[in-house]
Order: structure tokens, then C-alpha cells, then sequence
């Protein structure tokens, strides 16, 4: 069986899975979509009273709000194994049965739970997707959605990165080491609003280092029309979600370097 | 009650807050990524203020409350007691209801320590990074500044004692619901969002449209978080901010008042759940 077609069965397997408990998914679901909707009140408040930041309107941070909450919402799905992988995997010992298993570590892990509550997270961004389409006048061309949905998956790979390189750090902490939620949460949190908002340092942080603004900020100022307001040449724009994947793959070299250290608990 | 009746209860405090204490590992990692936040926090409003639209604080008034909001985070009660819910879980919550001692004044107990010890630990850092680094720094214009005077630091600190009566009523009802529901998740659920909009966690409840003031002001969750930060600021001061703490003050009587009479209805007949 090759990768692709195991991955699929392991998803299928897990969602069935948690379909078994149909009322306690709904509820789980709703209350995501809830919890992540009150988030955006704060937006909606501060733009009814101060109609702009920085020359942005509501529509187009809107915009910028639902691409990374798509993204986030994608990755925090698909690697839940990595997220709770010191408690689960390092502290437990179960790691070693992994290692045993003739199939790269992380195909396993991805597939590991794909966790199906995050409809609830995915639902509400899309629906803010919809807001932003109301309130700004993008003409939905090709290139603008093959621009945006390029973002998307730069965002996914970079959050994905992020929870992996948590996941990493437990084979030295053999616990879980939440840390990462200011850079995934926390990310998420700056990343819904335009970079120029933010000091100097923080916009080089998130451009250079994590580059939350490669997968949201650029691509979105282009299809909104902005480029100008990047200082980046609007050809570069679009491409700037590559950084994201760059951090996947970096991500992936040191999560090789961490297998090479790990040593069982055994217990 | 009596000081020896009260006794019991103040043991119950005293070594849960000690217990409380010895999470400083998990407190560095919450204290890194509300500094991460804050600062993002003030960038994001900082922007919105610069724009032409007046707003109802200024950015000094701003700034102290994303701060001090920050450090007393911990202080919401925003999801229910884990360590209640596993024993309702498991059944063992009936061994609460064998101790000669009255329930909701024993929960009680333990809500005020955990709403004390861990924003002690929470607060300490935050407060001297945001107060006393920053401003050493150079970047007194970003940081926690002093309260205006001594009546505001004053009634800033009266304000607290209320916040805690207030936040262990509310911790104290939502172990009810557990014990009622037999699972902490539905409470959180309903709980969580809650608090964090009507508390001003998320927005400094007088930026909130002005249409929605009168209905703000009143509701008790303001006195959570939003009334302490407005004194200590002086955006809230002389009568409006003795305004602000009796109504911090009624609030705690009448959610203590509400626990005790749910109390008695659902502890009557409590389901252990066993095997």
C-alpha cells in the first residue's frame, strides 16, 4: 500500500471513529464555531467605533482574518498527533511502536487523528470569508483565488511546521510544552490584522523568522489591491507563501534530528 | 460564623494556596506567550487610536488596562475546577459530601485560593516586567504606568477584594453545574466565551458600541475585570468608581446568594457515578 492511500484509510478510520459519538461531535463543533465567532465581535466592535486602522477597512481585515483562519483551522485538524505528542508518544513510551512500524514517523503521526471538531473553526472563517466577499469589491478572478488558496496552504504548512517543532522539542522536555500556542494561537491573533500595524521588530519576526505575514499579509494586500502598501514588488506578492512551506521543510529536518536523539522512557 | 467555625475553611484556603504555588514551570510558560499577546494587544489598539475617530479611553488608559488586564487573567473564571470534575468523574465527589464540613462554604474556600495564589504567581512577573522593565528600558510610553494617586490605588485594591468574592461565586456555581451536568465540558463551553467578552478581556468593555453601555455597566462580569482596571487607571474615579465597586460588591451577594440555593438543590440528591 502506498503512502497516499494508507493516509486516506488512516483518515477514514479516525473520522469514523469519532462519528460514533455523532452528539458529542455537534455539540464540540458548535462550540468551536461559538468561541471562535465571539473573537470576531472584537473585531467588528473596534471597527463600528474607530471605522479603519491604519488605512484598512473592516472588509479587508475581514479578508486577512479568514485566510489565516482557514489555514489554522486546516493544520490544527490534520496533526493533532504532533500536538499532543510528548504526552502521548514520548511519556508513555508508545514512540518505540511507532519507530517499529516500516512507515516514516510522520505519516503516522499525521494520520494519527484528523480531528473533525474543527469544522466548527473552519465554518466560522469561511462565513467571515463571506463578509469580507460583501464588503470589499475583489473581482473573484482566477488569479485571485489561485492566489488566496495558495496562502492557505502556505498557512497549513507553516502551522504545521510550528506544531511539529513543538512536537520535536518534547523527545528533550518529555512532556507536552505548550510555548508553541503563542506562536499558533498567538499567531493566528497578529496575523488578523495587516502587518504596518505592528512595530519594526514584530513585522521582521513575522515576516523572517515565522513567517505568519508571508501566508496572510502579502498575498491579501495583492488581491486586495494594496501592494503599494508593502514596500514588496507585486510580483514577489504572490509568491511569498513559499516561506511557508520552506518552514515545513525545515521543520521536518530538525524533527529528523530529534528522532536521532529520542530515547525511550521505558516504561 | 463564628472565628471557630470559620477555622476549617481557612485550612481549606491555606493549603490549597500552598499547593497552588508549586506550579512555577507551568506559570513561566503562561507568563512567555501573555507577554507575546499583550504586546500584540497594544500594537493592534495603539493603531486603532492613532486613526481620526475620538475614543471613549485614552492610550495611556488603554495601555494599563491591556497590562494589568494580562496580569490578572488568571483571576477569570472562565472554565470550571479540573480537579472537581475528575472527581465527579469518578465518583469520589461523595467523599466531599462525608466531610463535617457545609459544601458550598468548603467549595468556596477552595475557589478564593485558586483565584488567589495563581494570579499572585501570574501577576508578579507581569507587573515588574510591564512596570518596571519597559519603562527602564525606555518604553515607559508601552508599559504599566503607576495609578494616578493614592484614592485610585486605593480603591483599586478594595476593588480587587470584591473581584475575588465575585470570581469564587462564580467558580463555585459553574462546580455546581459539573456536579449537576456530571461533565465540565458543557460548562465550559457556555462559560468561556462568556467571560472573556462581557469581562473586557477582549475589548475594554467602553469601546464596545455605545448603544450597548447601560446593558454592560450592570451585568456582573464587568466586575471581574473591567471595573478593577478602570480604577486603577482613573478612567473610573471618586463617585463613579464607588459606583462601580457596590455594584462589584452586589453582585458577589446576590451570585453567593444564587450558589447556596443551588447548593441545596443539587447536592440533595447528588449521582455518584462509580465502579
Amino acid at each position: 500500500m502506498n503512502a497516499v492511500r494508507l493516509y486516506t484509510r488512516y483518515v477514514r478510520t479516525s473520522l469514523r471513529g469519532q462519528m460514533q459519538y455523532r452528539g458529542s461531535f455537534l455539540l464540540t463543533s458548535f462550540g468551536a464555531f461559538v468561541a471562535t465567532g465571539v473573537d470576531f465581535i472584537a473585531v467588528w466592535a473596534l471597527f463600528a467605533r474607530f471605522r479603519q486602522i491604519v488605512g484598512w477597512e473592516f472588509g479587508e481585515v475581514a479578508l486577512f482574518y479568514a485566510v489565516i483562519g482557514v489555514s489554522f483551522a486546516l493544520a490544527d485538524g490534520l496533526t493533532r498527533g504532533f500536538d499532543i505528542f510528548g504526552e502521548l508518544f514520548v511519556k508513555t513510551g508508545d514512540f518505540d511502536r511507532v519507530l517499529v512500524r516500516p512507515r516514516s514517523t510522520v505519516l503516522q503521526l499525521l494520520g494519527y487523528e484528523v480531528r473533525a471538531t474543527r469544522i466548527g473553526r473552519l465554518g466560522q472563517a469561511i462565513v467571515v470569508w463571506g463578509i469580507a466577499t460583501r464588503l470589499t469589491s475583489i473581482t473573484w478572478s482566477w488569479t485571485v483565488w489561485a492566489t488566496l488558496l495558495f496562502a492557505v496552504a502556505g498557512g497549513v504548512a507553516l502551522f504545521s511546521g510550528i506544531l511539529i517543532l513543538q512536537a520535536t522539542l518534547a523527545f528533550w522536555t518529555v512532556d507536552s510544552l505548550e510555548i508553541a500556542n503563542a506562536l499558533t494561537y498567538g499567531g493566528v491573533e497578529a496575523a488578523q490584522y495587516p502587518l504596518d500595524v505592528y512595530a519594526r521588530w514584530l513585522r521582521n519576526f513575522l515576516i523572517f523568522v515565522v513567517p505568519l505575514g508571508c501566508v496572510s499579509y502579502f498575498p491579501v494586500a495583492f488581491v486586495l489591491g494594496h501592494a503599494d502598501r508593502t514596500g514588496v514588488a507585486p510580483a514577489l506578492l504572490q509568491l511569498t507563501p513559499l516561506l511557508g512551506f520552506a518552514f515545513f521543510g525545515v521543520a521536518l529536518l530538525v524533527w529528523r534530528e530529534g528522532v536521532r536523539h529520542y530515547t525511550s522512557t521505558g516504561s | 460564623m463564628s472565628s471557630a467555625a470559620m477555622r476549617p475553611y481557612v485550612a481549606v484556603f491555606r493549603t490549597r494556596f500552598q499547593l497552588l504555588l508549586q506550579y512555577r514551570a507551568a506559570a513561566l510558560a503562561g507568563f512567555g506567550t501573555q507577554c507575546w499577546w499583550g504586546a500584540i494587544k497594544v500594537m493592534v489598539f495603539a493603531a486603532f487610536l492613532s486613526g481620526p475617530v475620538a475614543s471613549p479611553m485614552t492610550l495611556r488608559e488603554t495601555i494599563d488596562y491591556i497590562w494589568l488586564g494580562q496580569a490578572l487573567l488568571t483571576m477569570l473564571p472562565w472554565s470550571a475546577d479540573q480537579e472537581l470534575a475528575r472527581l465527579v468523574r469518578s465518583g469520589d465527589v461523595a467523599y466531599e459530601r462525608l466531610r463535617p464540613l457545609e459544601t458550598y462554604t468548603y467549595w468556596y474556600a477552595r475557589a478564593v485560593a485558586r483565584r488567589t495564589a495563581t494570579p499572585l504567581l501570574r501577576s508578579i512577573p507581569m507587573i515588574l516586567t510591564t512596570g518596571v522593565l519597559l519603562p527602564s528600558l525606555g518604553f515607559a510610553k508601552w508599559g504599566l504606568s503607576a495609578p494616578p494617586g493614592l484614592s485610585a490605588a486605593t480603591m483599586f485594591a478594595l476593588s480587587l477584594v470584591f473581584v475575588i468574592a465575585l470570581a469564587s461565586a462564580f467558580a463555585t456555581i459553574l462546580d455546581l453545574f459539573v456536579v449537576a451536568t456530571l461533565s465540565e465540558r458543557g460548562v465550559n463551553i457556555v462559560m468561556a466565551p462568556l467571560a472573556i467578552v462581557l469581562s473586557g478581556n477582549l475589548v475594554p468593555l467602553p469601546m464596545l458600541p455605545d448603544w450597548l453601555q447601560p446593558l454592560v455597566r450592570n451585568q456582573p462580569f464587568a466586575g471581574l475585570l473591567d471595573t478593577p482596571l478602570r480604577v486603577y487607571s482613573g478612567h473610573l474615579a471618586g463617585s463613579a468608581a464607588l459606583l462601580a465597586i457596590a455594584r462589584q460588591a452586589l453582585w458577589a451577594v446576590i451570585l453567593i446568594a444564587l450558589g447556596r440555593a443551588l447548593a441545596t438543590r443539587v447536592l440533595r440528591r447528588l449521582q455518584t457515578q462509580g465502579g
